[in-house]
């Protein structure tokens, strides 16, 4: 019997049709575009100004406080200016751009594909390494990597969990880094692991990557410290509560963290840029992303430098379909409709997919009819038929009451909904309106 | 490319491949088995009564939307068609058309539209419609046509009792004298019974709720929820008292329960949402039912007792919810 959470989920169409596409490196962009803000937490500062000469791998912004992430340049070049640009949230905010000229990196970054395994450096050593690095989730999620490192007091961790589920449809990027970049991976899960002061690592694969799952089993076959284990199929198994309790069958209180049930969790992706991060001296200044959709004519894997604006992904890709009505930066469950092909790629870029218009528009709403399959599909054990027209009418007690709050905003629910409800936007609001009156409560 | 109008809306992108409106075509189809075999059984009567009710369901549900609600009518969804077909499905097929036409304009108008429509209407809509006609014409509706196959003309079939009929009446008799005169176990199988259109072939019920199961349109909790408490609670019974009561398999073929437990009791609006409260509500239907059947003064007792538990629903799903992830663990 594969392992999997015991508790809703839903089973979209998978259009995984990169999954045997190597990952390709495209030509360098003419100009990158580099958000100050890329990750959950304060805006990183400039350090830059116009007309400096930047190499790749040059700081760029600073990251401020505890929950902030370094930013460094992608590219070498010129920077043109530090402007307001759209970028993939859609709103306008501040970034660096550059005008790329050639292709130099800055001092004391290795550039050569050796694997390098040297497991010298201390907890702390390692910690500082990933601060300094700019490291964030990469599965999506962009939560500072550092800050998951530096386990507060009085917290005991005993297992680290290596995200290599990728429960969302179309992506394919954490699969080819499993099969093309193994070996450093996992050098950087080892890295991890004493980073996180654990002597114990799971790497949960959903089983539709069975060449992956069968790779790492090879790779680690000597080493008992890491156990590879195939996940049955099922959204989204990539949650981390949702992980958490498919490997260990630990349960995450509600409002809590996997620190509380001695866990913490980071994807397969992050790990290699901690490899990187450490044995190369290289910042997170590139990325794999799945460039995909059904209508595009050559859908692929790039390794991205961050910055690089979605049209020349999209180009790389065989040029944006007549048909296109929509463009997402992720996947199709949980990723953001882009405004502009101008946004750049940032950190938590793991996809992007093109839809044609056909399926760009959502269908007309009907009745809700009571079929409870919302209720049976959440994750969570919540209610969304109830919890919808709760945050309609502003209710907003009865919303927290009935614990909003725990939504992880998967959509399954609007997924799975017959009606075509907007379930989780109404969810979404309902859940920042009571997050706003818990956050006045405790000002009083 | 830059020019491209990019739609923006929020995840997620992509949706199953089920509506509402294919849900109400899967109970359609699984209601075939069952028509086509009570026009087997009863002739063309059962055309007659069911097309009817189908047209008069639907034409009420659009008159009442486009002229008194003044909303944009929705019949299309295929709603209207399964009251229609589930209304049939619980008259005599000799009941007279004007009749019919009155059971449809209370289930639609009264059980479903004055509740706000579809989604709304605490009770089934299709049981509405029956206990009005059965409370308004006693007469007309416990006439019930004797099968005597496709040839039988419209007004002019024989009527007889229906086996739960024949329970009701049978006095001090034993009911191992009373079922002599039934029909047996393997007629029961095939509805060669009396009883309304649609509630007498146990076969083709059965074969409409693996439909519904196989199309995933309901789960197996009400049906068997409710089959089993009849079959618990009758069982009791007749193990006590034998020359009393008739046995669980008697019960479970006979009457409206087969059609009540797969079709009438498992509409969506009007049935619980969690299996807890679908095993709660499925109970309180059978032991209704059996309670009505045995010590009541109506042979039969399924629709009340459908329409009694749709009552309790609301409450079911207030107070019974799902188990939240991570509720136990207080986080410390």
């Amino acid at each position: 019997m594969l392992k999997t959470f015991p508790r809703g989920g839903v089973h979209p169409a998978e259009n995984k049709f990169t999954a045997d596409k190597a990952i390709e490196k495209p030509g360098l962009p003419k100009q990158v575009i580099i958000p100050i803000a890329q990750h959950i937490g304060a805006p990183a500062t400039p350090v830059v100004k116009k007309k400096d000469q930047v190499k790749a791998g040059d700081l760029l912004a600073e990251g401020q406080g505890f929950v902030s992430a370094n930013i460094h340049s992608s590219v070498s070049g010129t920077v043109a200016k530090i402007d307001q640009v759209i970028d993939s949230t859609g709103f306008r905010r501040p970034c660096v751009i550059i005008n790329v000229e050639g292709d130099e990196w800055a001092d004391g970054i290795d550039t050569s594909p050796d694997l390098i395994t040297d497991f010298s450096l201390s907890s702390e050593e390692i910690q500082k390494k990933v601060l300094a690095s700019g490291i964030v989730g990469l599965g999506g999620g962009t939560f500072p990597s550092h800050v998951k490192l530096s386990v507060p007091e009085g917290k005991q961790l005993d297992t680290l969990v290596i995200n290599g589920v990728e429960c969302e449809p179309y992506l394919t990027c954490d699969h080819r880094v499993m099969l093309e970049r193994a070996e450093e991976m996992l050098v950087g899960v080892k890295l991890l692991m004493k980073g996180q002061g654990v002597d114990k690592a799971l790497i949960g694969i959903e089983n539709n990557k069975a060449d992956a799952i069968a790779h790492l089993e090879h790779l680690t076959k000597d080493d008992p410290s890491i156990e590879i284990y195939g996940l049955k199929v099922k959204y989204p198994q990539g949650g981390e509560k949702q992980l958490i309790k498919a490997l260990l069958d630990r349960e995450v209180p509600s409002g809590g963290l996997p620190l509380d049930v001695g866990v913490v969790v980071h994807n397969v992706s992050t790990a290699l840029a901690v490899y990187e991060a450490i044995q190369k001296n290289k910042p997170l200044v590139d990325r794999v992303v799945t460039v995909t959709g059904n209508s595009l004519s050559n859908p692929t894997n790039l390794l991205v430098r961050i910055g690089t604006p979605v049209k020349d992904l999209i180009e790389a890709a065989g040029g944006l379909p007549e048909d296109t009505g929509k463009v997402v930066n992720g996947g199709p469950m949980m990723g953001k409709a882009l405004k502009t092909l101008d946004a750049p790629v940032v950190k938590g870029t793991s996809g992007i997919l093109v839809i044609p218009e056909k399926q760009a528009r959502r269908e007309a709403e009907a009745h809700c009819i009571r079929c409870a399959r919302c209720v049976d599909a959440c994750p969570m054990g919540l209610e969304p038929y109830l919890l919808k027209p709760l945050a309609e009418m502003e209710r907003y007690e009865e919303l927290e009451e009935n614990a909003v709050l725990d939504c992880m905003e998967c959509g399954s629910c609007s997924f799975t909904c017959p009606a075509r409800l907007p379930l989780l936007d109404y969810i979404r609001l309902g859940k920042s309106h009571v997050n706003q009156i818990i956050r006045n409560r405790k000002q009083k | 490319m830059n020019n491209k109008v990019l739609t923006v809306s929020s995840s997620p992108h992509v949706y199953e491949n089920t509506t509402v409106k294919k849900l109400m075509y899967g109970v359609v189809i699984a209601l075939l088995p069952t028509l086509v075999w009570s026009v087997v059984t009863f002739g063309i009567a059962a055309i007659i009564v069911t097309l009817v009710s189908v047209v008069s369901c639907i034409l009420f549900e659009y008159l009442i939307q486009k002229f008194l609600l003044k909303q944009k009518p929705s019949i299309t969804d295929g709603s209207a068609l399964v009251t229609g077909l589930l209304l049939a499905f619980n008259v005599p097929a000799n009941l007279p058309l004007g009749i019919i036409i009155i059971g449809a304009l209370v289930a639609i108008g009264i059980g479903k539209m004055s509740f706000g429509g579809l989604g709304t209407n605490p009770f089934n809509p299709a049981l509405v419609g029956r206990v009005f006609l059965l409370i308004s014409f006693p007469a007309q509706m416990t006439s019930w046509p004797v099968p005597k196959g496709f040839n039988t003309g419209y007004l002019d079939a024989e009527t007889g009792a229906t086996p739960l009929g024949l329970l009701q009446e049978k006095g001090d008799q034993a009911v191992s004298q009373v079922l002599e005169s039934a029909p047996s176990y393997s007629d029961l199988f095939y509805g060669q019974m009396g009883g309304s259109l649609g509630e007498m072939a146990a076969f083709a019920l059965i074969i409409g709720l693996i439909i519904l199961l196989y199309l995933r349109v309901i789960s197996w909790h009400i049906p068997v929820s409710i089959i089993l408490t009849t079959g618990v609670f009758t069982g009791i019974l007749w193990l006590a008292d034998p020359t009393q009561y008739a046995d669980p398999l008697f019960h479970i073929l006979t009457g409206g329960l087969l059609l009540g437990a797969i079709f009438m009791a498992t509409d969506y609006v009007s049935s619980p949402m969690l299996p807890k409260a679908m095993w709660i509500y499925g109970a309180g239907i059978g032991v209704l039912t059996v309670i009505i059947r045995v010590f009541g003064s109506y042979p039969e007792g399924v629709s009340f007792a459908i329409l009694i538990m749709n009552a309790f629903v609301p409450i079911l799903n207030r107070y019974i919810k799902p188990k939240r992830f991570g509720e136990e663990v207080q986080h410390g």
